[in-house]
């Protein structure tokens, strides 16, 4: 694999890394399934690049995403919390509703902004040769303060009534936490960071599309799978960390996949590689376990057998 | 001080399976005293807790905490007044958190959440005082997982979590009724000991009738969604298991086919 194609997925791989640490908020510290993803990843972008293509401010734009972001996990959380729909379903209605939006905003099925001016513009007129170095360094700052910035917030008063929220509702309410307005402000921050993956995402790639959500839940989970198999841990700092480093590394496998002429993969093979290396990241705890047991077993048989 | 005056609850009303659970049950706590309720199995005993937690609300009826009209309030909006430990051990405590973020998030109790740390050297010297009083050992384990304590060491440190922060009631669910005889023991004792020294005023419920009148300053029975029975004072202070079962029975007039309350 070429320099080049390293660091074009580890570009990718670092906007995954914010779906991630949204996924890691809705899946495993709220404990609400959320498939919203799938349509706050475009919604994001659509207004992105919807506000760049109309000539305003880049970060504008991106703040504009995000913001939407936001908005679509309220709403999922608000269906949930309010009008009592399964959690699972509100997040499917909001995710069906969200591509008639972003078809909406956008007024067509994509919108390129080639020669648009994004976020990376004035990094990389810096130095003109170098912008696949620049656009992985801008995108790499962003990453560390979101996740300095969960970790900071999970460690207040706020975040922890959060957590405690999506361990153990009850005990949190009896505490004096009013849940129902954590699941809201947790879905929100978790779309917002979603969305803002969005924004980026179609900066990079010089233009949006309104099929480009399709599998964004799928690989936040299996960035956050891939990450707590790596360095498992129980602390959130590990587990901001851990989701993180999961979606770098899904895209390094999945690049390195693609990139192998003698494997015979193309691009279009994309989805079911993603499917299989989730599947094997889900088995791998127990695969691991498993493996220890033996192990012991097999040692304490051996000592055993050396006392004799 | 807790007034509750004439609750009435019904489950699934207008249904086959509609349950009147409370029906005009009316109990006054002055401050500093401890109750004990008891019950047979469907006598509205945690639906009672319940009501006055705020995890349900009544159809009918008021609840008055501290002189302030609580009707209408949900479990969080009361906290602030009402401390609380529950019949399961998984259920006061967050497992995944630690120890000190359990305790953290007790010390906030009915305080507004901000985005301020929750921890600080000075907090986790004061848990680390409060753990060093249960004798468990706990206080050199600040940073570990809840979910790696045994169920009473779980107990004792809900029971330390609800004691935090002054509360105008402490509810008592049958905490004592998933542990082992031993760990049950202890747990009651360290509850006797944390009502006292912070002079709470608490309700416990019980499955039994020994506890009821072992604890306690007063002990009120519930049946079919009311209060029989009410004793306190030198009688209750004369009493035993046999003299509460007569005394049920000819309130009642009719005998009790719970063997669980004969029973412990």
């Amino acid at each position: 694999m070429s320099l080049i194609a390293l660091l074009g997925a580890t570009e990718i791989g670092l906007i995954f890394a914010l779906v991630a640490l949204g996924v890691l908020i809705s899946f495993r510290i709220l404990n609400f399934p959320d498939l919203t993803a799938d349509g706050s990843f475009p919604l994001g972008g659509a207004v992105a690049a919807t506000l760049i293509a109309g000539g305003h401010d880049p970060w504008l734009a991106t703040l504009a995403g995000t913001a939407a972001g936001a908005v679509a996990g309220l709403i999922t959380a608000w269906l949930n919390v309010r009008l009592n729909i399964l959690q699972l379903l509100a997040s499917i209605l909001v995710m069906i509703a969200l591509y008639s939006v972003n078809l909406r905003i956008m007024g067509a099925p994509n919108m390129p902004l080639i020669g648009a001016d994004t976020v990376f513009s004035p990094f990389i007129a810096r130095a003109p040769d170098s912008q696949y170095l620049i656009q992985p360094l801008v995108l790499a700052v962003i990453v560390v303060i979101a996740k300095l910035a969960l970790d900071a917030f999970f460690a207040s008063q706020s975040g922890l009534a959060m957590r405690a929220t999506g361990a153990n509702a009850r005990m949190a309410r009896a505490q004096g936490v009013a849940t129902d307005r954590m699941v809201l402000l947790g879905m929100a921050i978790s779309n917002a960071l979603i969305a803002l993956a969005g924004a980026l995402y179609v900066q990079t790639q010089g233009g949006a599309d309104i099929s480009m959500g399709i599998g964004t839940i799928v690989v936040g989970l299996a960035a956050v799978i891939i990450g707590e198999t790596l360095i498992p841990g129980r602390t959130i700092m590990v587990a901001t960390l851990a989701a993180v480093l999961g979606a770098l590394v899904y895209r390094l496998f999945i690049a390195l996949a693609l990139n192998a002429d003698f494997i015979g993969l193309q691009a279009q093979d994309l989805n079911l590689i993603t499917a299989l290396l989730v599947g094997f990241a889900l088995v791998l705890p127990s695969l691991k376990r498993k493996f220890a047991a033996k192990r012991s077993a097999a040692t304490k048989g051996s000592t055993a057998h050396d006392a004799r | 001080m807790m007034r509750a005056n004439g609750l009435y609850k019904t489950f699934n009303p207008g249904t086959p399976i509609e349950n009147p659970a409370l029906r005009g049950a009316s109990l006054d706590i002055p401050q500093g005293q401890f109750v004990t309720v008891i019950g047979s199995n469907g006598a509205g005993k945690s639906t009672f807790l319940n009501a006055i937690s705020g995890d349900l609300i009544v159809d009918q009826g008021s609840i008055e905490i501290a002189g302030r009209d609580v009707t209408r309030l949900n479990a969080s909006q009361r906290a602030g007044l009402v401390a609380r430990v529950f019949q399961d051990p998984m259920a006061g405590t967050c497992e995944a958190l630690s120890i000190e973020e359990n305790l953290a998030i007790a010390w906030q109790r009915g305080e507004s959440r901000g985005l301020k740390g929750a921890l600080n050297a000075s907090l986790r010297s004061l848990f680390r005082d409060k753990l060093a009083t249960l004798k468990l050992g706990l206080e050199n384990r600040l940073s570990d997982r809840m979910g790696l304590l045994s169920g009473g060491q779980r107990q004792a440190v809900s029971l330390l979590m609800a004691s935090l922060r002054p509360s105008q009631i402490l509810l008592l669910d049958e905490h004592t009724a998933a542990l082992d005889p031993k760990t049950a023991a202890f747990v009651l004792e360290l509850t006797d000991q944390i009502v006292r020294e912070n002079q709470l005023t608490a309700m416990m419920v019980t499955h039994s009738m020994r506890q009821a009148l072992d604890h306690g300053d007063r002990t009120v029975m519930l049946h079919q969604g009311r209060v029989v029975l009410d004793v306190s004072g030198e009688e209750r202070a004369r009493m035993d298991v046999p003299d509460l079962l007569a005394m049920f029975e000819r309130t009642r007039g009719e005998a009790i086919a719970d063997d669980a309350l004969l029973l412990g």
